[in-house]
């Protein structure tokens, strides 16, 4: 554990697992749609189910999705602020197979893009998200990280990470999943460096790539 | 890399002829690849963000439950009182401690140290010792070292979640932290900030985390209070030269083992002790969790 994993984060209570972490799931989940949440449904599981409102997870949650961070003090006003907004949020709860106590899968519309993630806060304010559109990922949101969903043909692993290694990004960790041989793939990078926009253009306009989402560490939007 | 023992931040602080907080610091510089002042300035805003989450208290605030709220505004008028059995640092102590439990209950801002629901144990005792001793807040800053230092262990060593190892591994982590760190501003050496740690660790081994409805409420808030008072009489038992009798690593170990033996429903599951009471389950049905 790090020094001010210690003394710190400075965050808004009640709980590093049912506040922040759940705030910091909706933050990815914003950042990841990459426009602002239009509508957003939230079903909740396990004990995020069962204690979230004591917790404030309904209200961290929402926060997260209008793009703020743990810290912020108005996440307890999140659901009023949202409604003024006219961002339509609704709640319920839902049964997820194998899924670790502390989650959420968010279904979110944007302007122009739709975005299903599972989140999962873990203790202290470390997350995981582990699923996107119905896929498998696993990553935490402390890296810059990049997700590829393409059509599962041979060359894209290869593609990306030579353009990664061009652009002198290091790579944390990667993962591969896929439906079936052939089939709607996605690559999970985390990385040491961010990616230039540029890099991440060039991908989109691959053949066989279909979407690529990006998620910065960087406080501003990096939207495509 | 972590320090896994205080006898090993002692040793390097030795070897390398430095106090116990540099240590800490340049570990940290170390870990983070930030420079001194980086690392600096981030635990100033740290403790800056405590004093704030200190001054920003409101006593009208009260929590989702229904359950906290209020009392840091009691302790704060008992405080005028003549005729206290106990002085104004000790007192002041208490009412910050209850505040920040109460503050963080409430969704307020805090900062987590080690966790959300020990929030109210370091900056309790170290906002107290500026406005009461005048020192500077620099110096208050390298006591926040300490504190993380011996905190660092703790987490390496045994736990400092009440999932893992019981509320022994919150307030009591907390409680270590903060008597080390003033058993530091209160110039003991390296060896006594071990000592006080380890002497409010000991009396805090065994301490269940059974928080009613699962909420960090109750009893969270007010062993913020007992965690901060014990980290003081702690930390002066060890600047009048008392030594633990078992050496303060072993004293770390033995919170680790005694946790790995609580069972599941003692740690912050809300199934056993204080949780299951008939109050406690009368509270929560009353307020609909
Ligand atoms: S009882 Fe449990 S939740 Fe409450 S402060 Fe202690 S460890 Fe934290």
């Amino acid at each position: 554990m790090q020094l001010f994993d210690i003394i710190g984060p400075v965050m808004v209570g009640p709980s590093s697992s049912h506040t922040a972490g759940a705030v910091k799931i909706g933050y990815v989940a914003r950042k990841l749609l990459g426009e602002p949440v239009k509508s957003a449904e939230i079903l909740l599981y396990g004990s995020f189910d069962a204690t979230g409102k004591g917790h404030g997870t309904d209200r961290a949650l929402v926060a997260g999705l209008m793009g703020m961070n743990p810290d912020d003090a108005r996440i307890p006003d999140s659901l009023k602020l949202a409604c003024d907004q006219g961002i339509e949020i609704k709640f319920g709860s839902i049964s997820l197979k194998e899924a670790h106590p502390n989650s959420v899968l968010l279904k979110l519309e944007g302007e122009n893009r739709r975005l299903e993630i599972v989140g999962e806060s873990l203790g202290g304010s470390i997350i995981n998200i582990a699923s996107i559109d119905g896929l498998s990922a696993n990553f935490s949101g402390d890296y810059p990280t990049l997700i590829v969903h393409n059509n599962d043909q041979p060359g894209h692993v290869a593609e990306v990470t030579s353009m990664l290694s061009h652009k002198s990004v290091n790579i944390a960790s990667m993962q591969l999943y896929r439906e079936h041989r052939g089939g709607n793939a996605v690559m999970v990078l985390e990385c040491d460096q961010e990616i230039p926009e540029q890099a991440i253009q060039w991908l989109k306009h691959l053949e066989g790539v279909e979407k690529v989402t990006y998620y910065s560490l960087n406080k501003e939007e990096k939207e495509r | 890399m972590s320090y896994k023992a205080l006898a090993e931040i002692i040793g390097e602080a030795d070897k390398e002829g430095k106090l116990f907080w540099e240590i800490i610091l340049d570990e940290d510089c170390r870990e983070s690849g930030t420079s001194k002042e980086e690392s600096f300035r981030k635990m100033l805003y740290m403790y800056t963000a405590m004093k704030e989450a200190d001054s920003n208290y409101d006593a009208s605030a009260r929590s989702a439950s229904g359950m906290a709220g209020g009392d840091g505004k009691l302790l704060e008028e008992y405080r005028k009182q003549k005729n206290r059995l106990i002085g104004n640092f000790l007192t002041k102590v208490m009412e910050k401690a209850v505040k920040m439990g109460e503050s963080n209950a409430c969704m307020k801002r805090i900062v987590a140290a080690p966790t959300a629901g020990s929030c109210g144990v370091i900056p309790a005792v170290l906002i107290t010792y500026e406005e009461e001793k005048k020192v500077s807040q620099d110096k208050i800053v390298e006591a926040l070292y300490v504190a993380g230092g011996i905190g660092e262990v703790l987490a390496e060593s045994a736990a400092i979640s009440g999932a893992k190892g019981g509320c022994q591994a919150e307030i009591g982590s907390a409680s270590a932290m903060a008597a080390g760190a003033i058993a530091y501003l209160e110039g003991g050496d390296n060896e006594t900030i071990a000592h006080a740690a380890a002497l409010a660790l000991k009396n805090m081994l065994g301490l269940t985390c059974d928080p009613v409805g699962g909420l960090v409420e109750v009893p969270c808030i007010k062993r913020n209070v007992s965690g901060a008072v014990n980290a003081i009489i702690s930390s002066q038992m060890a600047i009048a030269g008392i030594r633990s009798k078992i050496p303060p690593d072993e004293v770390i170990d033995s919170m680790r083992r005694i946790g790995s033996l609580l069972p599941e429903c003692l740690r912050e599951t809300g199934k056993e002790g204080l949780a299951i009471t008939p109050t406690a389950l009368g509270k929560l049905k009353f307020n609909d969790l």
